[in-house]
């Protein structure tokens, strides 16, 4: 069976544009709300789904994605309760690709062989860990492949030619480009930037190559994925649901559409943008 | 999932290339971070060859930190233990006095070592993270003498509870930043300097304060506090003409045990004890910071070692009365110690290092900090079921000034 992601990239490349892949974390504020959000992402415009899995250490997260993490976790999110929502959501949409991101000490702690199998049963399609470079992915690395799960592997502006193939042959389903030395949710690279460091990639991989971090308007998700194959969306949108929720931090009857309207209007950028 | 432990024929020899001591350590970090510790990785191997730079290091350490450290024979204390020992029995006890170093502990040993590499790598700017204070005071000093910027994470809870030595960073000159995420102690305040770092590669030295984090930090500062155990090692030879038999350390995340331990690890009639915080008793969920005997094995800022943590793998929150040993890790090279049974780790609780704490200022004259304070609670429990001609080592590794207010406030006293 070919993966739900290469599937996904081969149509974008038919239709000649990028992916948007907005980001949601589980159980953020609670487990019924982050599971609307899902659900009705694909609808808004979603063409793969990238869900952060909380951890209360989250070494490469801003204020606004380490707050979502402490809100999930205080709505009670676990691995096991995360993969729970992406096997219902597979019940109404088999070919969105789901990715988890998340680190690697929850899974070590649920099991990194059970994990994987889990994972891949419950229709996840690949990983993402954020503290698991390519020298230490062995714990997990060979787990997830045996499932079929992609393990999709950061690539930093700091990653220099000499580790570039490291990283890249370590790879499956895509590559990320993390766009600043940085961590989420605080600045935004410049155009050029960008321009510059995809080809670099691009010359040593025929993996579809996806822009995250510091990404947040629709311009900028739009450029993103003109200049790579997609735009990863977090904090912008994880920001919006923050707005929307009542001084004791529960959703109001606003919050899903405020963030479906949002990953819409990022999606017709993204679409408009070839 | 554990690698299967092999007895190896020295305990000295790692870590591997990998930094792996058994399955634990390694470079668990974002890509983002991954050249950068590459890089500090090869400017130590350059540095520690150079002996240029070893003589810089022990230059300062000799005049500008005063060592070597006495060793003291502490014989009140040793003669209060032998009146409840049985005829015969009541080992010698010595400390080892780090906190006679200039700033009052023996976290001046490394930090003078990693600025004299951030120096050589070219670097701009210092950061770093602090639970008690000792370590922040120690990076703003060297910071100071060397006119390098220096930022110092702590977390907000610490910065309330450590007042005097917020300050004393402050008068350094440095910049102290509280920490608000999680509980706002040590290990958020680790998070923070390790986000802070992976924004400012390109100018940026994180001067890390115990023997935890990612390769080569664990086995770098070792080195560097190893010249504890190393003075340890002749000094005893002068004073008793032999080895010590026992060794005592308190562990946070286990930088002045390592010192201490790390040059008798071969000698196998050297015990050694490394004694974690007990806090409200280890029975307790969160009530301690005994990662070794009180957590079980994950990952957590760059290594694989003993945390404390839930069934789902969510960090949990440590607690001791010293806000210097309330961290949920420990240094990778413990935790492989601890597996093969090399040092014996143990605990003593707050009431515990409390009582070991003002003991040792009437009978020694001498004010520890509550960290060593640890170390001392269980020396009090061995020293009186050992022959009396034994030979203990404890390592005395901060003074307690800055403990005054808190051991007050637990006495009942107004300061
Ligand atoms: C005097 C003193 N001892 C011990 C520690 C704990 O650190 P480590 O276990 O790395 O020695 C600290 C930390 O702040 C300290 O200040």
């Amino acid at each position: 069976m070919a993966s739900r992601i290469a599937a996904r990239f081969a149509a974008l490349r038919a239709e000649g544009r990028g992916a948007l892949i907005p980001f949601l974390e589980a159980y953020d504020p609670d487990r019924a709300t982050s599971m609307e959000i899902l659900r009705g992402m694909p609808a808004a415009g979603a063409d793969l789904i990238e869900i952060g899995m909380p951890f209360t250490d989250p070494m490469a997260d801003g204020p606004i994605i380490q707050a979502a993490g402490q809100r999930g976790l205080k709505a009670g999110a676990t691995l096991g309760g995360t993969l729970a929502m992406v096997r219902e959501f597979r019940g109404q949409d088999d070919a969105t690709p789901v990715i988890l991101m998340g680190y690697l000490n929850p899974i070590l702690s649920y099991g990194a062989e059970r994990f994987a199998a889990d994972a891949a049963a419950a229709g996840v399609d690949g990983l993402i860990v954020v503290d698991m470079p390519p020298e230490e992915a062995e714990v997990l690395a060979p787990h997830a492949r045996a499932a079929g799960l992609d393990i999709i592997r950061l690539i930093a502006p700091t990653t220099d030619a000499a580790r570039l193939p490291l990283v890249l042959n370590a790879s499956s389903g895509f590559v990320y480009y993390v766009a600043i030395t940085g961590i989420t949710g605080t600045r935004s690279a410049a155009p050029e930037e960008l321009e510059a460091a995809i080809p670099r990639i691009r010359a040593h991989t025929d993996l579809p190559i996806c822009i995250g971090f510091g990404v947040r308007t629709p311009a900028q998700a739009a450029h993103a994925a003109r200049v790579s194959d997609g735009a990863v969306v977090a904090s912008a949108l994880i920001d919006t649901l923050a707005k929307s929720l009542d001084a004791e931090g529960r959703a109001t009857p606003d919050s899903v559409r405020r963030v479906l309207a949002q990953v819409a209007e990022l999606a017709e950028a993204v679409r408009g943008a070839r | 999932m554990n690698k299967p432990l092999t007895r190896p024929n020295t305990y000295r020899s790692g870590p591997d290339a990998q930094g792996k001591f058994g399955g634990f350590g390694g470079r668990y970090v974002a890509e983002t971070l991954m050249p950068l510790i590459l890089e500090v990785e090869r400017a130590y191997a350059e540095a520690k060859r150079d002996p240029a730079f070893h003589a810089e290091w022990r230059r300062l350490l000799t005049h500008y930190v005063g060592r070597p450290s006495p060793l003291w024979f502490a014989e009140r204390v040793t003669e209060h233990l032998r009146a409840k020992a049985a005829p015969g029995h009541g080992a010698r006890v010595y400390f080892k006095r780090d906190e006679l170093n200039h700033t009052g502990a023996h976290k001046i040993n490394a930090v003078l070592g990693q600025i004299l590499l951030a120096k050589r790598m070219g670097k701009k700017r210092i950061i770093a993270e602090t639970g008690a204070g000792q370590h922040g005071v120690a990076t703003a000093t060297a910071c100071a003498l060397f006119d390098l910027p220096c930022t110092v994470f702590m977390g907000a809870t610490d910065v309330a509870r450590q007042q005097p030595n917020v300050f004393r960073m402050k008068l350094l000159g440095a910049e102290v930043v509280a920490v608000e995420s999680g509980a706002a102690t040590l290990k958020d305040a680790m998070n923070e300097a390790l986000r802070h770092w992976v924004a400012h590669v390109e100018d940026t030295y994180y001067c890390i304060g115990t023997v935890a984090g990612p390769h080569p930090y664990p086995a770098m500062v070792r080195d560097f506090q190893s010249v504890i155990g190393e003075e340890v090692r002749a000094q005893m030879q002068a004073a008793e003409g032999r080895l010590p038999d026992v060794l005592v350390a308190a562990i946070g995340g286990g930088s002045n045990a390592m010192g201490l331990f790390h040059p008798f690890l071969d000698e196998p009639s050297v015990r050694m004890f490394g004694v974690e915080a007990g806090g409200h008793g280890i029975e307790t969920v969160t009530g301690h910071a005994a990662s070794l005997t009180g957590g079980r094995p994950g990952v957590l800022h760059g290594n694989r070692t003993y945390l404390l943590q839930d069934e789902n793998g969510q960090i949990l929150e440590g607690h001791s009365i010293s806000a210097g040993l309330d961290y949920p890790g420990v240094g990778p090279e413990h935790a492989w110690l601890h597996e093969l049974g090399r040092v014996e780790y143990v605990n003593a609780t707050d009431a515990e290092a409390l009582a070991a704490f003002q003991l040792c200022a009437r009978l020694e004259g001498i004010i520890p900090a509550l960290e060593p304070a640890h170390a001392l609670a269980h020396v009090l429990k061995i020293a009186p079921t050992l022959p009396a001609e034994t030979l203990i080592v404890m390592n005395l590794c901060g003074r307690g000034d800055k403990d005054i207010f808190t051991v007050a406030r637990l006495l009942g006293e107004a300061v």
